[in-house]
């Protein structure tokens, strides 16, 4: 028979204080946990079983994040664990916490607006819909902002540039 | 070096060749759109165009998983996964539309493929998305986000060289003739269709024509291109019988597991 001490911290609260430390390879500024991605964290008995949901379907840093996610479970001693990818319901930007955002500007990539609600395929236009977002630069906060490349150095990001302190910098793309 | 990889053989159990052709169709354009890094006529472009690579080889890795285990379940014995389904079959046993195995071209050609697939794929991975298969439904409802992405970014490009130059405007307007024939196999339907259709995995590819139109025409008209007409001409790469490029396409993409079987890094 086992004996539960009430005020030790649980297995899976010790796991969530472990997986804080983790962080994304590619945006180091935001821990697993700011970015969305870690779903559930399960006690299985003999396995802790840990939910996550990858952001991009090709994005390579998946595979380092999940055995830095492994790493950080066996060294604060809450093992052994198995990770369990789920792709539903899809991640979206709108996950990543207010500190992540806030973290995001700090190092420099503007974050992501809200994603817009699209339940079905429109038959319209595929260009343009609505009026452009309105990114404003990480450094001195000016909207007065301009796309230079929808894609950028990691699956995740855009590249833009503020026309005020005339910088570049990496917009965290809404998705 | 010195040991040849033997070839393997997918299941031809009809809900595997179905999620097959699809896998199949991301993995050759993301091939193709491979090609053009350290190509492209811009910077940003050949960026876009790796990252847009770089997704649909996500898309297919995912597929190929399921793919393997679907035919393993279907009767097929062993579940292959998705190195061995993405490098180790026979020409025949690819099961892409012949659209996206035609040789990559200029930048022109490039982007409207690209305008069309991604177009067509929105369509799709919105059908997927409520499949009855859960795992097909997850892979769907990340794939649409990206695949509307692309979609924008490709149309973007399509209207800026439709409206652009006397010679953008030209090469456009031939990528289109030499493209077009090729887009009516992206609607046909046949049994692996039904079977799809019936068991809720996905929709018959027929049922994606009125969408894929009706944006593609809008579409086409900002560029200020006309929509061709509709010719007897049907390519056939998505029962296995392909193009003489898509064999050329191969034997590039399979050389470094049939020379070095299970090399990895």
């Amino acid at each position: 028979m086992s004996v539960s001490v009430t005020d030790a911290p649980t297995r899976v609260a010790r796991a969530w204080i472990a997986l804080q430390q983790v962080l994304d390879p590619e945006v180091p500024a935001l821990s697993v946990l700011e970015l969305g991605i870690v779903r559930e964290v399960i006690d299985r008995g003999a396995m802790l079983e840990i939910v996550v949901t990858p952001t991009y379907s090709g994005c390579p840093a998946t595979e380092v994040i999940a055995r830095q996610i492994m790493d950080a479970i066996d060294a604060a001693g809450v093992g052994p664990a198995q990770l369990r990818l789920q792709r539903a319901p899809a991640w979206s930007s709108d996950w990543i916490t207010a500190a992540g955002r806030r973290k995001l500007n700090e190092y420099g990539i503007a974050p992501p607006a809200p994603v817009p609600a699209e339940a079905t395929v429109s038959v319209g236009s595929i260009r343009r819909r609505g009026a452009p977002i309105e990114v404003a630069c990480p450094r001195c906060g000016s909207s007065d902002t301009s796309q230079l490349s929808a894609f950028g150095s990691t699956a995740c990001k855009a590249l833009y540039r503020c026309l005020a302190c005339l910088e570049p910098f990496e917009y965290f793309k809404p998705i | 070096m010195g040991v040849r990889q033997t070839s393997i053989e997918p299941s031809r159990a009809p809900p595997v060749q179905y999620v097959l052709r699809l896998a199949d169709l991301c993995l050759i354009l993301a091939q193709r759109l491979g090609e053009w890094c350290g190509h492209a006529p811009i910077l940003e472009e050949d960026i876009a165009l790796t990252n847009t690579a770089l997704d649909l080889i996500g898309q297919a890795r995912a597929l190929l998983t399921h793919a393997g285990r679907l035919g393993a379940a279907q009767g097929c014995g062993v579940v292959l996964d998705e190195d061995q389904l993405a490098f180790l079959r026979e020409e025949r046993d690819y099961l892409n539309p012949t659209l996206v195995e035609l040789p990559r071209g200029d930048f022109a050609f490039t982007t409207l493929r690209n305008a069309m697939v991604a177009t067509w794929l929105t369509h799709m991975w919105q059908h997927l998305s409520a499949s009855s298969d859960a795992e097909v439904a997850g892979i769907a409802a990340k794939a649409v986000k990206e695949a509307r992405y692309h979609q924008r970014h490709a149309a973007d490009w399509v209207v800026r060289l439709g409206d652009g130059t006397a010679e953008s405007k030209q090469r456009l307007e031939e990528a289109l003739h030499e493209l077009w024939p090729y887009t009516a196999e992206l609607f046909e339907s046949d049994t692996v269709d039904e079977h799809a259709a019936a068991s809720g995995l996905g929709p018959r590819w027929s049922a994606l024509r009125e969408g894929w139109f009706a944006q593609m025409r809008v579409l086409l008209s900002e560029a200020g291109l006309a929509m061709p007409a509709e010719g007897p001409f049907r390519s056939t790469g998505r029962s296995g019988k392909h193009s003489e490029h898509l064999g050329y396409l191969l034997t590039d993409m399979q050389y470094l597991q049939r020379a070095y079987p299970g090399g990895a890094w």
